[in-house]
């Protein structure tokens, strides 16, 4: 259940955001959890629902942008979408890829009043 | 955006653009839809925390000479047996601390304290990892000596772990024999992050159905740069190279 750190670290660094901009409420969190981030969007989701938030956060929405997997292979330079970590170059047939997209853990933007 | 699966066009998707020069302080957009909401751009790591500390950590290690093993694995690997045998074998030749990490009781660091090596319990309640935060006051109150070797046994937990780095030099993943061979493919992001596999446990081979030559094709399949240790620290068999490649940090 790391995903309840995760959460207490989105709204931490969203109120602090807020409240720096004089925000009455947050409306939208806006985040990309990538395809290989291991982040379970469901999880991630009922976390934020069971956390005490402030006044600020309370009916913050969580929008989450799934961002899929991409590698690039070390031998032939080859670039292809994957959805774990021990995919196969399509070309080479290597294993050595560097995933280069698709573990991001970001907080985009969030929308306020 | 699809409310029931959080599909879309790409072009819906995305609110705006990534700015062309690096800023400093929030970017404020005026919503079209609604004249008193704002849209402000953030781009922040959520685990920043996390890894600002433990670069600071990292940075602490390195110059006090003090090399860090995070060592992770399922619950009843052997992690404390091997570390007891550990510290028992090269006491002598490295200064060991230790930093022992489970959801509660203390029976780990009273093993690894009658070995004489200084440990440090943290209880995490009900955390299932350790973090940079946890390890940096968890440092400071076991006053780690210059050129030792920090062993951070993590909670025992294939998943969550492997996402908080702790400003460990190497990290550690122990399988043993008792558990699936195929545990790398269930569990890739831990043997993706790790720098070194032990299997431990070697001595029940003629028990169970673990096939070593499989187990050590799936960790690599996730992980090209994985080293492997096969070892039983039950009986010392194969506990030579391990302990070589510790003397080695110094």
């Amino acid at each position: 259940m790391h995903e309840l750190s995760i959460t207490m670290n989105i709204l931490n660094i969203v109120e602090e955001n807020a409240i720096d901009l004089n925000a009455k409420t947050v409306h939208e969190i806006e985040i990309d959890i990538g395809e290989l981030s291991g982040v379970d969007d469901d999880a991630l989701q009922f976390a934020m629902q069971c956390t005490v938030k402030s006044e600020l956060l309370n009916h913050a929405l969580l929008v989450i942008n799934k961002i899929p997997a991409k590698a690039r292979c070390k031998t032939c330079n080859h670039e292809f979408d994957v959805s774990d970590y021990y995919a196969e170059c399509p070309e080479c047939h290597g294993f050595d890829n560097d995933i280069y997209q698709g573990k991001e853990l970001k907080i985009k933007s969030i929308t306020i009043d | 955006m699809c409310e029931t699966c959080g599909c879309g066009h790409p072009d819906n998707n995305i609110t705006f653009r990534r700015p062309s020069h690096p800023h400093t302080h929030p970017h404020v957009h005026e919503s079209s839809d609604d004249s008193h909401s704002r849209v402000i751009k953030i781009e922040r790591d959520i685990l920043a925390a996390n890894k600002q500390l433990a670069e600071r950590n990292r940075g602490y290690f390195e110059a006090k000479n003090i090399k860090t093993l995070n060592l992770v694995s399922a619950p009843g690997s052997g992690k404390t047996t091997l570390l007891v045998k550990t510290i028992e074998t090269l006491k002598r030749d490295i200064n060991f601390c230790v930093i022992e990490g489970d959801q509660q009781t203390m029976n780990d660091s009273e093993r690894i304290s009658a070995t004489g090596a200084e440990v440090i319990q943290i209880n995490t309640g009900n955390g299932c990892h350790l973090d940079a935060d946890m390890i940096n006051k968890a440092v400071k109150k076991l006053n780690v000596p210059e050129n030792s070797v920090l062993v951070i046994e993590n909670v025992g937990n294939l998943v969550c772990p492997a996402l908080f780095d702790l400003g460990e030099a190497y990290r550690v993943v122990i399988m043993s024999v008792t558990e699936g061979d195929d545990k790398p493919l269930k569990y890739p992001n831990m043997f993706h992050t790790s720098d070194i596999c032990l299997i431990n446990k070697t001595d029940l081979l003629p028990y169970v159905d673990f096939d070593i030559a499989k187990a050590k094709e799936y960790a690599l399949k996730a992980n090209h740069h994985l080293r492997f240790f096969e070892i039983s620290a039950k009986t010392g068999e194969g506990m030579n190279e391990w302990f070589d490649w510790l003397r080695g940090l110094k």
